[in-house]
C-alpha cells in the first residue's frame, strides 16, 4: 500500500486521492481571448512527463476533501515533500 | 534520402536469405536426436553506421524492421533495445486481438492488424497461436449499449464482424457469467466481435525477430540509447550505451519510454506514462472461450491455452514509471472478476505485473514523422499497442521508405494536436472511463 503524507490528516493510503497533475506555471491556462493554437496546444496537451522527481497537485478527496502540492518520484512513488498551500486545479 | 543504393537507395546486410524454416520433419528430427535448434537471431557487433536504427525491440520495433527488409529492401537496420526484446509492453500485456473500435480510421487500421495476424503464423513461419474466440464487450447500463450500438454499425460500415446481442445470448456463450438481475451492475447486453482473440504474445515477438534478422536485421539487445544528435534540424547519429551509431533515420518505437526518447531528439510528445496491471491465475480446465470485458467493472479475462485465467485493469489512477504490483489492484480486481463470475471464488492467483502505457489526450497513437527530419515515432500507444503490432509496422516501414505517412495512418500524425484534430477513441480503446 502507497502512503500519501497528506498535510492536514498525515499519511494515508493514496487510494483516497485524486491525482490532479504537475503543479504550478507549467499547468497554468492562457487567457483564452489572446491565446494562440501553439500556447493551448501547449496548455491542453503538452506535459512534463519526467522519470524522476515531479511536483504535482493531489487532492485529498476521502478525506479532508483539500489539495496540495506534493514532490514525488515517479519511478519509486516515493515522496519527499508536502505542502498545504497547493494550487486549485 | 539515403547514402548509397542497390537499386531503391539501400544497403543490405549480408546474403539476405531465409533460414530453413521450421517443419513437423524437423520437429520429429529433433525429437529423435535431442539435438539442439539453431538460434532464432543472431548476435552481432554494433556498427557505426546503419541507414536506419529503430529504438525498441517491441513488436512495434521488429515488425517495422521486418516489413522495410521485406517489403521495400531495406535491410542495413539495427534494431536496439535497452534490455531484451519482448520484455516490455510486448510482454507485458493481455494479448487480447480485436478491430471494433469508434472510429473509421481506428476500425479501418486495427482491422488491418486482425486481418495481418491471421497470416501470421504461416507468413513468419512461426506459430504465434492466434485463437479467434470471440471478444465481448459488456453494456452494464444504457450509456453502454447506446455507444455499442454507434460502435457496431461503424463496425459494420468497415465491413468487420461486430453486433450487439442481449443478455440471453450472452449466456449461451459465456454460461459461467452471472446474468441474474440482482447484481450490482447486471448485465443487459454486449458487443459481440466473432473475430477477436488472444494470441501468445512472446511468440509475436520472436517470430518477427527471427524473419527481420533472416533478413539481415541486426538485433542488438542490452544496448541503451543514451541521446539523438540532431544538426540543423535533421538527425546525425545515435549515442549509445556501446558507442555511437552514425544515421539518418531514426524511428522512436518505445513504450514508456517514448517521452524520454523523443525528448532527446527535442520532439515535445502529448503524452503520461501510467502503469497498468495484470494478473493470472493458477491453470484450470478449459472453461471460457471467450474473451469477456467490462468497462463498468473495469476488468477483461480470458482463459490462455495453458488453463491460466488472464486478469486485466485499467490503468493506474496517477502518473507513473512504477512497475511495482499494488495490494490495491489485486484486491479490487478478484472482487470485479467475481462480480461477473461468483464461481471463481476458490480460484487462486498465481502473480501479477505491470506494464508502462503511454496515455495520448484522445487514446490514439501518434505516428509518422516529427518536425526533426528523419526523425519518426511510433508512439503513444497507451492500452492498446500490442493488438495494433503488425500494421503499425507494416505503415511506419512504407512511412520511413516514402519519407511521408500512409494513408492508413494519416489521421494519427503529430500535427493533429496543433490542428485540433483528434481521433477520439476513449469510448473504444479503455475500459478505464
Amino acid at each position: 500500500m502507497m502512503l500519501l503524507p497528506c498535510p492536514w490528516c498525515g499519511p494515508r493510503s493514496a487510494t483516497e486521492f485524486r491525482f490532479c497533475g504537475e503543479a504550478g506555471e507549467a499547468g497554468a491556462r492562457p487567457d483564452p481571448a489572446t491565446a494562440t493554437p501553439e500556447q493551448w496546444r501547449r496548455y491542453l496537451y503538452l506535459h512534463a512527463n519526467p522519470r524522476g522527481w515531479s511536483t504535482e497537485s493531489w487532492y485529498h478527496g476521502s478525506g479532508c476533501r483539500r489539495y496540495f502540492t506534493a514532490e514525488r518520484h515517479t519511478l519509486t512513488n516515493e515522496v519527499r515533500s508536502t505542502t498545504a498551500a497547493g494550487g486549485a486545479p | 534520402m539515403f547514402a548509397t543504393s542497390n537499386g531503391n537507395g539501400h544497403r543490405r546486410n549480408g546474403n539476405g536469405t531465409r533460414p530453413r524454416g521450421y517443419s513437423a520433419w524437423d520437429l520429429v528430427r529433433h525429437g529423435i536426436t535431442g539435438s539442439d535448434w539453431p538460434r532464432a537471431w543472431r548476435e552481432h557487433d554494433l556498427r557505426d553506421h546503419y541507414d536506419v536504427v529503430i529504438i525498441g525491440g517491441g513488436v512495434h520495433g521488429l515488425a517495422a524492421a521486418h516489413y522495410l527488409a521485406q517489403n521495400h529492401g531495406i535491410t542495413d537496420v539495427a534494431v536496439l533495445d535497452r534490455s531484451w526484446i519482448g520484455g516490455g509492453g510486448s510482454g507485458r500485456n493481455t494479448s487480447i486481438l480485436r478491430s471494433n473500435y469508434l472510429t473509421p480510421d481506428g476500425v479501418r487500421f486495427y482491422d488491418r492488424s486482425v486481418k495481418l495476424y491471421e497470416h501470421l503464423a504461416a507468413d513468419l513461419n512461426f506459430n504465434v497461436m492466434f485463437s479467434q474466440r470471440g471478444h465481448l464487450t459488456l453494456a452494464h447500463n444504457d450509456a453502454s449499449l447506446r455507444t455499442m450500438r454507434w460502435r457496431t454499425e461503424v463496425n459494420k460500415l468497415q465491413g468487420v464482424d461486430s453486433e450487439v446481442i442481449d443478455a440471453d445470448e450472452v449466456k449461451k456463450l459465456v454460461p459461467y457469467l452471472d446474468t441474474s438481475s440482482d447484481t450490482r451492475y447486471p448485465i443487459l447486453g454486449a458487443l459481440y466481435h466473432p473475430p477477436g482473440g488472444i494470441v501468445r504474445h512472446d511468440a509475436v515477438v520472436w517470430g518477427y525477430a527471427r524473419a527481420a534478422d533472416a533478413h539481415g536485421v541486426h538485433i542488438h539487445q542490452k544496448t541503451e540509447v543514451t541521446g539523438i544528435d540532431v544538426e540543423r534540424g535533421r538527425v546525425t547519429g545515435v549515442q549509445t550505451s556501446r558507442g555511437r551509431i552514425a544515421t539518418g533515420t531514426v524511428l522512436n518505437a518505445t513504450a514508456g519510454w517514448s517521452s524520454l526518447i523523443s525528448d532527446m531528439a527535442g520532439v515535445a510528445m502529448p503524452v503520461q506514462t501510467f502503469p497498468l496491471q495484470a494478473a493470472v491465475t493458477e491453470p484450470v480446465k478449459p472453461f471460457l472461450d471467450t474473451v469477456v470485458v467490462s468497462g463498468t467493472l473495469h476488468v477483461y479475462v480470458s482463459q490462455t491455452d495453458r488453463g491460466e485465467l488472464v486478469f486485466g485493469a485499467s490503468v493506474d489512477p496517477f502518473a507513473s514509471y512504477s512497475i511495482r504490483g499494488s495490494l490495491e489492484f489485486s484486491e479490487g480486481i478478484a472482487g470485479h472478476v467475481l462480480e461477473l463470475m461468483p464461481a471463481l471464488s476458490r480460484m487462486r492467483l498465481l502473480r501479477q505485473w505491470a506494464g508502462l502505457c503511454d496515455m495520448t489526450p484522445d487514446y490514439s497513437p501518434i505516428m509518422g514523422p516529427t518536425e526533426v527530419e528523419g526523425f519518426y515515432v511510433d508512439v503513444g500507444w497507451g492500452t492498446y499497442g500490442f493488438k495494433a503490432g503488425p500494421v503499425s509496422g507494416e505503415a511506419m516501414a512504407d512511412c520511413i521508405a516514402a519519407g511521408r505517412p500512409p494513408e492508413i495512418i494519416s489521421a494519427f500524425g503529430l500535427d493533429r494536436f496543433l490542428a485540433g484534430r483528434l481521433v477520439g477513441e476513449k469510448g473504444a480503446a479503455a475500459v478505464g472511463h
